[in-house]
């Protein structure tokens, strides 16, 4: 019997199958909430390969200009070439006309970018959020081609299902009769950001380990980091 | 697609202090297309009992007649009402026949224990293996949504007016998320000397 299989001959075997998957999943949650005067954007900071953890303490929310940032999550190598490919567009776009880009400005960079790429796309849930050129917060959000919608709340990523419906109900007041959406502060919005990541963390195992929040103001941008369960 | 996500359906339970509640949408559709609104899937099996079944329609259909059927030979056998308990252990019996074809639906029950008057949710699985927490259950096509909003919403020791403001709003924001659940809801609130109905409208997309 042994004989016998190892006299099969190349062509009787079956064809040899090699394959090349170029996409990954690598988790991770973003949520942004957008004020009349500044914008917080906060990520988790847990980067995971399916029931295996990469990182504990990998942010996942980039500074782009002063005034602009970027909150990206999906395929972690995606993440990082879109990240280097738009700051490469952002310096080249600063030497030509010495200033610094528009959050708007980048916003539709951003969209183009991603529409190049329409048949190999980069795997990638992009939020964008900066202060517009009145000082205002805005929250843009994009699918992996490229389609842009402007927001003032937004969540994004691995546990979006979970959050966006608080969000819907607790930013934008949604089904609820003779209730105004509250005024944001930065306190509010601190809280609502932190309750959304507590309850994912909770459920959902690409979503964990701790929470960075950023806050951008015309004064700055200023970071805070949180603990979160880290099972 | 999943054949649990054929007609689309979801259903929430949650406890409170000496009630609970159980919410439904109303939606019925065949994939994408919507054929009705107005099909609702949590049915009064008992006195303070109430059973969701969101799933495979044909099966929810079964399922509540086979179980029907059961329940009244129990009630002739012993000669009294079913406890939510008892419940779960004749859907988990009704369910594991079918191991290895099964009906295709994810019970949720909401009652109150007869004798103890306890608060009982439970949710079981397609092949009857049951989960009972302390808090609130989920099941359908919303059920990421549900996790998210419950898990924020809930609390502990809700009066009946809370608790059906608190299942209310988790149950429309979820499935306003969701394709293919939705198109109004309704919301069971079981206490000891009641049981309150009510049908909510919510958007209609």
């Amino acid at each position: 019997m042994c004989s016998e299989v190892q006299s099969a001959q190349d062509y009787m075997r079956d064809p040899r199958k090699h394959y090349f998957s170029p996409y990954m999943d690598n988790g991770g949650t973003t949520v942004a909430i957008a004020g009349e005067d500044f914008v917080m954007v906060a990520s988790d900071t847990r980067l995971s390969r399916g029931f295996n953890i990469l990182s504990r303490e990998q942010g996942k929310v980039f500074n782009l200009t002063p005034k602009t940032m970027l909150a990206s999550t999906g395929c972690w190598a995606d993440v990082l070439t879109l990240n280097k490919v738009l700051q490469a567009r952002l310096m080249m776009y600063s030497h030509e006309h010495h200033d610094t880009m528009s959050t708007t400005a980048v916003a539709q960079l951003l969209s183009t970018m991603l529409y190049w790429r329409r048949f190999f796309p980069y795997y990638v849930s992009n939020m964008l959020v900066g202060l517009d050129e009145s000082g205002k917060g805005v929250v843009y959000h994009y699918d992996p081609v490229g389609h842009m919608e402007k927001l003032t709340f937004s969540a994004a990523g691995a546990s979006v299902s979970l959050i966006q419906p608080f969000l819907d109900n607790q930013v934008g007041a949604f089904n609820m009769e003779g209730v105004d959406p509250p005024k944001m502060t930065k306190e509010l919005a601190r809280q609502l950001i932190h309750d959304s990541f507590v309850s994912a963390a909770e459920r959902d195992i690409n979503t964990g380990d701790g929470i960075i929040i950023y806050t951008i103001t015309k004064d700055g941008t200023a970071e805070e980091k949180i603990k979160l369960r880290m099972d | 697609m999943s054949i649990l996500a054929y007609n689309g359906g979801s259903v929430v339970a949650m406890k409170g202090k000496n009630c609970v509640a159980i919410a439904t949408d109303l939606r019925f559709g065949v994939q994408a297309q919507t054929i009705t609104t107005d099909f609702e899937r949590v049915f009064e099996v008992g006195p303070h009992l109430y059973i969701g079944l969101p799933g495979l329609v044909t099966d929810t259909q079964t399922v509540l007649q086979r179980l029907k059927f059961r329940i009244k030979m129990y009630e002739m056998r012993e000669g009294r009402k079913v406890k939510p308990r008892t419940l779960m252990a004749m859907v988990q019996n009704l369910l594991y026949e079918r191991r290895f074809g099964p009906y295709f639906v994810e019970p949720v029950i909401a009652g109150l224990d007869p004798v103890t008057k306890d608060p009982y949710i439970c949710a079981l699985d397609l092949i009857g293996c049951p989960c009972e927490p302390a808090d609130f259950v989920v099941s359908g096509t919303s059920s990421e949504s549900l996790y998210g909003m419950c898990e924020t919403t809930w609390r502990e020791d809700l009066e009946p007016d809370d608790l059906f403001e608190c299942i209310g709003q988790s149950l429309i924001n979820a499935f306003d998320r969701d394709a293919l659940s939705g198109w109004g809801a309704v919301v069971h609130v079981i206490e000891e000397d009641k049981v309150t109905t009510r049908h909510i409208k919510s958007r209609m997309d």
